[in-house]
């Protein structure tokens, strides 16, 4: 299978440039007073790895947890400040135009562009998208017109060659998804009941397994795809097989090419890692390449804090390295994680606002074994927040469990208090199904690093559907026929049983139409637009699953319980379509841990996945669905008419699986343990939280503050609940939630003995919280 | 499955509680503020006093209330055991004033200790003299709101008389019971430094209050008074500032009190 190729590890301090051909023309010949080359696996024990590609048990025989506080860890040096200094000069420029600036000439590959730099001499982790930071490359083969689109939006003119090569001569995924979509699936997208298809831009949701890379260096790598693709041979060449072969040949080229963007920027990475500062260097020049090869919605990390901390462990122990420069590296990577960019539609920025790239990095978590795997790496990655000031980006993702070490959680919950930056997700829920290798994709969605990849499916909208229920799959906003034709619904008064049963017959077309579509769309990503280095990264007999999603589960809920325990009379326009609702009476509302509508709300996610189901997948795809919605919720919202639960046509549904604001009135922990019963197993591709809070709101102290949050994550997780984004208002974003109250649900004010939605307020009353919460009046 | 004794002390507890009634405003969970962590807060319904500052006067009259049993209340909070206990949080009884109905809110208390949480009851103490020694042993810790130091003063802010609370006070130091004293201070009316002196060297002498909440009167909630067609006399009065405040928590620490 190869033996362990690599050529010697080159000696060179953290700060010098280094040059293979440099040092072969200067290299003396070798003496005996020479040192012998550095194994770069010294140190490290075990044979499974060792023997075949398992990074998981590499960590497992190799890390060292870290039971104890955050007291080691060192602040920024001048030099990482000075670096991320003049990044902080370009963004409010890049702010204001939208994008600092876009190479409309170069197709991006893993090899298009020339090296470039923030500062050649002052960066340790080096490697850009392009040869200028913040510089956006074109990545047609997803779609020639996205292109133009993102192009125009920022007064950019396209190059008139590369437009010939992208519409005469290569195809893209986008012209191949509508070739082959169906009137049914086109009118279901145009009406909004299933938006946000990956159809027109990249579907992401892929994490290539990068640490491979630092573990073992590229060639045994190559030599492991090379035999993959050999056993092929004798193999009989049906389209799986020959699909099979031809994914495992763009593999290796990848590989290949990856090698060669090393090169460029002067290091040979077809051996090991020899040290932290290459294994850092050669895991980001993986990742690196994955997002020259492709743009996907979420171009997720992995869990690389914990296996990063072996190679700078061996360094402390060696002398090497101290706290400072170990720190120094990580800052280093992340601030390269924070400047990844794509060229991105004003559609898309719609859906997903904010320029996200989900570099989403797995911190912490417990061991099969019961060892934790927080180790001192762990607390490294979070006080980047510090060093370089809080960012959405690289997404901090923290594995929780009543079990880790109580120093890592108050540190986590500090880190909340001070950045609102982490999200959390419950690895007691995650291990017992994937292991403890598992790795979050975007935001919510685990799997098994370099062993599973995702079919993001972007999600439909179930408030709309019940509306398509109720009006025999009419659409509300348009007046067409999109659903399948059903008897208009008689009577004044809408009765829960007869509109459950429609809406099940709704269901049941809708998970049929969503799948097909998703067939559509990922048949034609890997025919077009292949992720051929983040495959390579990946073991070869890869499992996938299909990833479904829904989106309004809240207002669907709360509807069902309006038509169930109160009176709802509908309102008829003169096309007879049912275009509002009066609704008399009180009923139960979802998040105040009421079973009547929780009951709905679980039953709701147990029959859609049932559903979905029943149909064939692309490459038989492991059928999975998330609640979640990212920002889409605010596009769904428009797309819908006004709802049995109250809710006005083109307001934002809540985000994800939150109860709709304001309908909440027992406080946030109730609020979450409403959405703690959603059933996970119907939802393994993650159900998404978001709570937030005023420092206020977790007790009198800081002290006090950081031990009640630990408290209510450890809470959270021991009832089952799975994620939660935790956002710790400052003054800032108190006063944005004033004027975007769809950003910050649930946000309740609390103080001794009073309890209101900070959305009920009068707009005065929220000046006064906004005033009084940060100066310990509330 | 035979019960053993202590189950069947625990078992005719229980059914003792069972049929005991309380009126309820409302539940809620919340953190870090009405004791330690994260609790479940039962507010009854019913309070003596008319407080000038409340921001509950919905809670004033027993019968705007919602009748419950205490089974119903401890079947609710059973379903939160995991959480409260995870989160290192319990259960406080406020309200009202829960010691307008002492049966009902001992047995919450009792029920809840059975169930292995912390207990917190939140009192102004004017009717401390109906709080038998069991209810207190099912307390973990009294949350004391002593509005006043001075007798005037207290009945004109509260409509009640202060000696009850006082006597309540002393008796909870002579049991040891750990308590947490709150003060809401009032600009111009209970913010005069010399009565918070005061008021801190009382509770300074009694020995057992862990630590002194002073609470900032703040407007949230008075648009209740118009709606109960109550008159708000604390209309004209504005929210006590930072710095108001910070000098009511000086005048405590200096006591020699931890305060928050």
């Amino acid at each position: 299978m190869g033996g362990r190729t690599y050529r010697p590890p080159l000696e060179a301090g953290p700060d010098e440039k280094v040059s293979t051909l440099s040092l072969v023309a200067q290299a003396p010949a070798p003496t005996t007073l020479d040192p012998p080359p550095r194994d770069p696996w010294r140190g490290f024990t075990g044979a499974t790895w060792s023997a075949s590609v398992d990074t998981g048990s590499f960590i497992q025989d190799n890390y060292r947890p870290y039971e104890g506080d955050a007291a080691f860890l060192a602040g920024p040096t001048e030099r990482t400040s000075r670096l991320w200094g003049r990044l902080l000069e370009m963004f409010p420029v890049e702010q204001e135009r939208g994008v600092y600036d876009v190479d409309v000439r170069v197709p991006s590959s893993i090899t298009s562009h020339a090296p470039g730099y923030i500062d050649r001499d002052a960066e340790i982790i080096v490697g850009l998208q392009t040869d200028e930071p913040l510089k956006r490359a074109i990545m047609p083969n997803g779609g020639w017109r996205m292109v133009e689109a993102a192009l125009e939006a920022f007064g950019y003119e396209p190059d008139p060659v590369v437009r010939e090569v992208f519409t005469c001569y290569r195809k893209t995924h986008n012209d191949g998804v509508f070739d082959a979509y169906t009137p049914q699936i086109l009118r279901a997208r145009k009406s909004g009941l299933i938006t946000g298809l990956p159809d027109a831009y990249g579907r992401g949701r892929i994490i290539g397994d990068y640490r491979r890379v630092a573990l073992y260096g590229v060639d045994r790598l190559i030599d492991q795809k090379r035999a993959d693709r050999a056993a092929l041979d004798i193999r009989r060449s049906t389209d799986e097989v020959i699909r099979d072969r031809e994914e495992l040949a763009e593999q290796i080229r990848a590989l290949e090419d990856l090698k060669k963007l090393a090169a460029s920027y002067g290091f040979d990475i077809s051996g090991p890692a020899g040290d932290a500062r290459e294994a850092v260097q050669w895991l980001y020049f993986a990742y690196l390449a994955a997002t020259k090869d492709q743009n996907g919605a979420a171009m997720s990390l992995g869990r690389t804090s914990t296996f990063l901390d072996v190679y700078i462990e061996r360094d402390l122990a060696e002398g090497a390295l101290t706290e400072q420069q170990a720190q120094e590296l990580v800052d280093d990577l992340v601030i390269k994680l924070r400047i990844v960019r794509f060229l991105r539609t004003p559609e898309y920025d719609a859906l997903f606002s904010g320029d996200p790239t989900w570099v989403t990095e797995s911190i912490g978590g417990i061991g099969r074994d019961g060892r934790t795997l927080v180790t001192r790496t762990s607390f490294r990655y979070l006080q980047t927040l510090y060093n370089l000031g809080p960012a959405p980006e690289p997404n901090l993702t923290v594995f929780w469990s009543p079990d880790l070490p109580e120093g890592f959680k108050r540190f986590c919950a500090q880190v909340s208090l001070d950045t609102s930056a982490i999200q959390y997700e419950s690895d007691d829920l995650m291990r017992p199904r994937w292991g403890d290798d598992t790795a979050i994709a975007c935001c919510v969605s685990p799997m098994a690093v370099g062993k599973a990849m995702q079919f993001f499916g972007a999600r439909v909208n179930l408030a709309k559907t019940l509306l398509y229920a109720i009006n025999g799959g009419w659409d509300e906003v348009s007046g067409e026929q999109v659903g399948p034709v059903l008897p208009r619904i008689h009577g004044d008064v809408l009765d829960y049983t007869e509109v459950r049963a429609r809406l099940d017959v709704m269901m049941d077309w809708l998970a049929q139409t969503y799948v097909d579509a998703l067939n559509v769309i990922h048949s034609m990503h890997d025919k077009y637009a292949y992720e051929r280095l983040e495959m390579a990264l990946h073991d070869s007999d890869v499992h996938r699953t299909m990833a479904c999603g829904i989106a309004g589960l809240s207002v669907a809920a709360d509807s069902l319980s309006a038509i169930r325990y109160a009176e709802v009379r509908p309102v008829r326009d003169d096309r007879g379509l049912v275009v509002d609702y009066e609704t008399v009476g009180d009923f139960p509302t979802f998040g105040n841990d009421d079973d009547r509508v929780d009951e709905m709300a679980v039953d709701l996610v147990h029959s859609f996945m049932a559903k979905i189901r029943r149909h064939r997948t692309y490459r038989d795809a492991e059928h999975t669905q998330s609640v979640l919605t990212i920002t889409s919720n605010v596009v769904y919202g428009k797309a819908t008419g006004n709802t049995p639960d109250g809710r006005r046509a083109g307001e934002p549904f809540a985000p994800g699986a939150n109860p709709m604001n304001g309908r909440d009135r027992h406080g946030m922990v109730t609020a979450a343990l409403s959405v703690a019963k959603l059933p996970f197993d119907d939802a393994r591709d993650g159900i998404s939280l978001t709570t937030t809070v005023t420092p206020a709101g977790l007790g009198r102290t800081r002290q006090e503050q950081i031990g009640n949050l630990v408290g209510v994550l450890d809470g959270f997780v021991a009832s089952d609940g799975f994620h939660m984004n935790v956002n710790v208002l400052d003054r800032a974003t108190l006063l944005d939630a004033m004027d975007h109250p769809e950003r910050y649900p649930q946000l309740t004010v609390r103080v001794s003995g009073y309890a209101v939605n900070f959305v009920r307020l009068t707009r005065e009353q929220q000046q006064d919280v906004v005033d009084r919460t940060f100066h310990s009046g509330l | 499955m035979t019960l053993t004794s202590p189950d069947v002390e625990r078992a005719a507890a229980v059914e003792a509680a069972g049929p005991v009634e309380g009126t309820m405003h409302s539940w809620d969970i919340s953190t870090g503020v009405d004791g330690p962590g994260t609790r479940f807060v039962l507010f009854t319904s019913g309070c003596p006093l008319r407080c000038l500052y409340c921001h509950n006067p919905d809670t004033w009259w027993m019968r705007s209330g919602q009748r419950v049993t205490v089974d119903q209340v401890l079947t609710r909070i059973s379903r939160y055991v995991p959480y409260l206990r995870a989160a290192d949080g319990g259960v406080t009884v406020s309200g009202g004033e829960p010691l307008l109905q002492p049966e009902f809110t001992g047995a919450v208390l009792a029920g809840a200790k059975e169930r292995g949480l912390h207990t917190a009851l939140d009192t102004a103490g004017g009717l401390g003299h109906r709080a038998g020694d069991d209810l207190l042993d099912a307390t973990d810790l009294v949350l004391l709101d002593v509005k006043a130091a001075d007798e005037d003063l207290y009945r004109r802010l509260t409509g009640g008389a202060l000696p009850p609370t006082l006597r309540f006070a002393e008796r909870l130091a002579e049991r040891g019971q750990p308590t947490w004293v709150r003060f809401v201070l009032v600009p111009g009316l209970t913010d005069a430094p010399e009565h918070v002196r005061r008021l801190a060297r009382f509770v300074a002498g009694l020995g057992n209050v862990e630590r002194v909440d002073v609470l900032g009167y703040h407007r949230l909630g008075r648009e209740k008074y118009a709606a109960l067609g109550l008159p708000d006399r604390l209309r004209d009065v504005p929210g006590a500032t930072p710095e108001q405040v910070l000098a009511a928590r000086r005048s405590f620490a200096d006591a020699g009190l931890d305060v928050t």
